[in-house]
């Protein structure tokens, strides 16, 4: 598969929000208006991009060597843990500004199981390197589409919310936005095969 | 009430970890297509989390309040390894089909969230009923989601056939739309039935 390929499958294709189910608290949780939407997709990005480097070099510069690739869920959580609150002491000293925009959401993305998730299925498809982040940038970047998407369509239904029917108010409606936005996407399904 | 009985009977309809309080969606939407991967879903995570409320309710006293978390990740991450390996060696197929939910149930935020609020607090007892509590609604909600799915999206039921072979079951709800949609319904009959819309 050529790097193009793993884009536009990754964004539009196998979607990791709508088709694959990884990160779903972020993404009901995280989703109420587009700003913070946009503020959590940059956050993921940059995290995820920087743990698939890290868990890919951990994994077959420390785990491989020893024999210890059964270790690699225990091992790639805390990586990812205490890649995160490093990310968030460099950036709080090296980029006040770029911290002011992330900063609430760093921490929130340590139990982001997309991160987690992202950087197993990076091994289990044993790509190289290169593929590897460019595996993890692609998925982090459909992330920051479907949530800004779902985002700008509960911000139009908030606006209008006595028309929601009385039962359906909270998360029913979320859910089934989502839903809708998943059968959008199923359109892509076949493309680039 | 009863405490005992309080701590067991919370998890499954007042203070579902699903339906209710809206945790631990990941393999609730990705793994339930059938009874069966719900059902075996649900089951891995409540293994996971009586285990790790006993063993964190008995060391709950010796971990310096700074470093609990990570702790209670590593020991969690520590049973999520044991069950992965156990589930591959004598449930391959399921442990195929839950694919990479099962390594994923170590950020299910219920697990963490029952060590942080109730194992780290109360006796091994009680930790112990609250995880089966909990665990039992998260595998009821699964099971539920799940059993709706298979009998609208495929037709059948475990090993029962409702619609004939040359019969069209609604196959949107195996795909991921349907999972949405699904739980969408779901949460609504059970607002409705607990009063919870209130």
């Amino acid at each position: 598969m050529s790097l193009t390929m793993i884009f536009i499958s990754a964004i539009l294709v196998n979607n990791i929000v709508l088709a694959q189910f990884l990160g779903i608290c972020p993404f009901l949780g995280v989703s109420k208006r587009i700003s913070t939407a946009l503020g959590m997709g940059a956050a993921v990005m940059f995290v995820m991009t920087i743990s698939g480097i890290s868990t890919w070099l951990v994994y077959y510069k420390l785990l491989v060597p020893h024999n210890l690739e059964f270790m690699n869920t225990v091992v790639f959580i805390l990586v990812i843990a205490s890649l995160v609150q490093m990310v968030e002491i460099v950036l709080k000293k090296t980029a006040p500004a770029l911290y002011q925009a992330l900063g609430i959401y760093l921490p929130l993305i340590t139990t982001n199981c997309a991160v987690l998730g992202i950087a197993l299925l990076a091994i289990q498809k044993e790509y190289s390197l290169t593929y590897a982040v460019c595996f993890n940038l692609a998925n982090a970047m459909g992330f920051t589409l479907a949530i800004v998407l779902f985002a700008g369509l509960r911000q139009r239904i908030s606006l209008n919310n006595n028309a929601v029917p009385k039962a359906l108010r909270g998360a029913p409606i979320a859910l089934i936005t989502a839903a809708l936005l998943s059968l959008a996407f199923m359109g892509f399904s076949g493309v680039g095969r | 009430m009863n405490k005992s009985w309080e701590n067991f009977s919370r998890g499954f309809i007042r203070e579902n970890p699903v339906l209710v309080m809206m945790l631990g969606m990941c393999p609730t939407l990705g793994v339930t297509t059938s009874l069966e991967n719900g059902m075996g879903m649900g089951l891995a995570t409540m293994f996971v989390l009586i285990m790790s409320n006993i063993v964190i309710s008995l060391v709950k006293n010796f971990i310096p309040a700074m470093v609990r978390i990570p702790c209670y990740i590593v020991m969690i991450a520590s049973f999520v390894t044991i069950i992965n390996l156990l589930m591959s060696a004598y449930l391959p197929q399921l442990h195929e089909k839950l694919g990479i939910y099962i390594p994923l149930i170590v950020v299910n935020c219920i697990i963490l969230g029952r060590a942080e609020a109730f194992a780290s607090k109360n006796n091994i007892w009680q930790s112990f009923l609250d995880a089966v509590g909990m665990g039992g609604g998260f595998t009821l909600a699964l099971s539920l989601l799940g059993g709706l799915r298979e009998i609208l999206g495929a037709g059948s039921l475990m090993c029962w056939h409702f619609i004939a072979e040359d019969g069209y079951p609604v196959l949107l709800f195996i795909m991921p739309p349907g999972a949405f949609l699904a739980l969408a319904f779901l949460i609504i009959v059970f607002n409705k039935i607990s009063g919870a819309g209130k």
